[in-house]
């Protein structure tokens, strides 16, 4: 059984334990900038959201990625960069209409979320179960997803 | 069910294995008419500042790969289409019967009727010919004449630099990358490129390349010549359909008109990609946007109607473009000029080279040019393909043209 990353926003206070626990797995050292896994900010609704890549269907950073450098894990569902593939055109960033691939100007590659290969470490340090890692088709996700379908360019006709 | 794509390039590969999931047991047969393995062009950057090798440049790095998925793929090149017989003749003198065709034959660099550009030491960067070239030719030190900063231009600018050439970049527009990044990115872009030893000299418009032993003299039309060891000519690109010029299929801007289904106007024959003059989703008009990421969604669609007719309908392809010019980033998408009537909201930091522009129809954004941004870019994309309207948060925009991550969550989970 395939899992997810399940983000419930409204338990989210905001203190940035996921940034951390992401940005040590991944690049080993505590820096929020270097996250996979972001908390936004609404000041005036005094609102957190942690949003990451969703692992979409459509997978629009692979399809566009001119090398062949992202693959899809097939144990996790995971879409995956390979570093030693990856050329760093950014074009997989540009393309993932989530916001969710970014360029790392110091390796000058791009980093993702690939589900820490199915151990996620940001659902293990969030003290609020705000993110959990859970099974693919546990309700709630399916609302992320959909947002994939919102923009979504081809419309299957009839 | 025998399906011909005509092409190698990305769009044609797509194609072929989209193809292969839909109908496991058709027949499928991919020509591309050069003697590689299908490759990217998109990676020749790459190639050139020798960050990988050509195999880092083939579309799919398995051996064996499309064997494997029974996908025949010959180097061949087509000559003409008769759209009757279904059939088409290639080069060699023999004949391809199809019962759906795609074109995905990509584009070309196009000539500019400068005298003296056909010279040995004159060449595009287009094919990986070009490139082993280009990288004979450049010994550090080597004095490189780049006519052209578009698109590709810029995107090779860096590498030439990072190769050891001694550059000077020679554009007739009066920016740089007119056709992607509004004045106030272009005019940044140069002012960095000359920050980083570059001359890019605008409004430059070559009259002639003339020898001169074992080097060049590139004479401007208005003052001096400089002189090159290497001249490489980027000036624009045209779609490879000469060889449908007498098929009966129709074709708008040089390249193949298709409607919403990639369907061209004849029978059972398709095109995507470069050489596809396909619906923009952002003036829902037709044009050729001639980018990797189009090409790849032209082609995953043609394959669907290929398969079944009329299955999938494509709402247009989102004109994107980002670039790295010797370290600083630029991006544009849709819209970017902006529409009349909308509004514009800007944020520029000169000395950092920093600059967002947000252009707006109505409540909704409608496209963006960016420089110095890489976090988060795509939503761009995400909040002009949603259609999304702002609400409030266009006013929160127009404050502070950063907040688009907030503003793309607060459209989306409300
Ligand atoms: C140096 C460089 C950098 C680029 N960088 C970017 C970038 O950063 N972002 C971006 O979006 N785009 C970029 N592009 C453009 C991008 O590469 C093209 O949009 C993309 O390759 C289009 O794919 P395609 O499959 O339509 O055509 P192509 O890749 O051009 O493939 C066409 C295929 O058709 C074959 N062919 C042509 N004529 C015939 C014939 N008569 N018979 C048989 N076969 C034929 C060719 O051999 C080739 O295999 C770049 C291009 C270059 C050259
Ligand atoms: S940046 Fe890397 S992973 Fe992304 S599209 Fe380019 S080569 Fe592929």
């Amino acid at each position: 059984m395939q899992r997810s990353l399940y983000i419930d926003a409204d338990k989210c206070t905001g203190c940035l334990q996921c940034e951390m626990a992401c940005s040590y797995e991944n690049e080993g050292v505590f820096n929020p900038a270097k996250s996979r896994i972001k908390v936004f900010t609404f000041h005036h609704e005094g609102r957190f959201v942690p949003y990451t890549c969703t692992q979409c269907d459509e997978a629009w950073c692979m399809a566009a990625c001119p090398v062949d450098a992202i693959t899809m894990n097939r144990q996790t569902g995971a879409m995956e960069v390979s570093e030693a593939v990856c050329v760093g055109c950014k074009v997989c960033t540009i393309a993932c209409p989530f916001g969710t691939v970014n360029y790392n100007q110091d390796s000058g590659k791009v980093i993702k979320c690939d589900l820490c290969g199915g151990d996620p470490e940001c659902a293990k340090a969030c003290p609020t179960e705000a993110i959990t890692y859970v099974d693919a088709d546990a309700t709630g996700f399916d609302k992320m997803r959909a947002w994939a379908a919102k923009t979504d360019n081809a419309t299957a006709a009839n | 069910m025998n399906h011909l794509i005509l092409g190698a390039g990305p769009a044609g590969v797509v194609a072929a294995e989209t193809l292969r999931k839909l109908e496991p047991s058709a027949s499928i047969t991919m020509l591309g008419d050069e003697p590689e393995p299908p490759y990217s062009r998109m990676a020749i950057p790459y190639l050139l500042r020798n960050q990988i090798d050509e195999r880092g440049t083939y579309l799919r790095k398995q051996q064996d790969y499309f064997a494997a998925r029974r996908i025949e793929t010959l180097v061949e090149r087509a000559q003409a289409v008769d759209v009757a017989a279904k059939q088409v003749r290639l080069a060699s003198g023999a004949a391809r019967s199809y019962d759906k065709l795609l074109v995905a034959t990509g584009s070309t660099p196009i000539t500019p009727p400068i005298p003296g550009l056909d010279q040995p030491g004159v060449t595009c960067c287009w094919t990986l010919e070009d490139a082993r070239k280009i990288t004979a030719a450049i010994q550090p030190g080597a004095k490189v004449v780049l006519i052209g900063a578009g698109f590709i231009g810029c995107i090779i600018l860096e590498a030439l630099v990072s190769a050891g050439a001694k550059l000077s970049v020679l554009e007739m527009g009066d920016r740089m990358v007119p056709r992607m990044l509004d004045p106030t990115c272009g005019r940044l872009l140069q002012k960095w490129c000359a920050q980083k030893g570059v001359t890019v000299m605008t409004n430059a418009v070559v009259a002639a390349i003339e020898a001169r032993g074992k080097r060049y003299q590139v004479q401007l039309k208005k003052g001096a010549a400089v002189a090159a060891d290497l001249v490489i000519s980027a000036t624009g690109v045209r779609a490879n359909a000469d060889f449908l010029q007498d098929s009966g299929v129709t074709l708008e801007h040089g390249a193949v008109r298709v409607d919403e289904y990639m369907a061209s106007s004849a029978p059972d024959l398709y095109a995507a990609g470069d050489v596809a003059c396909g619906k923009d989703f952002s003036s829902g008009e037709y044009s050729v946007q001639a980018i990797q990421p189009t090409a790849v969604e032209h082609a995953r669609i043609a394959a669907h109607n290929m398969h079944r007719h009329r299955s999938v309908k494509h709402q247009g392809a989102v004109l994107m473009n980002v670039l790295d010019t010797i370290g600083l980033i630029s991006a544009s998408y849709g819209l970017w000029q902006g529409v009349a009537g909308g509004d514009s909201s800007e944020l520029l930091d000169e000395s950092r080279f920093r600059y967002i522009c947000l252009r707006f129809d109505g409540e909704r954004l409608v496209g963006a040019n960016t420089l110095g941004m890489t976090q988060h870019i795509g939503i761009l994309r995400g909040l002009i393909q949603g259609r999304f309207k702002l609400g409030k948060w266009k006013a929160r925009l127009m404050e502070n043209p950063l907040q688009l991550m907030e503003a793309y969550l607060a459209a989306t989970q409300g």
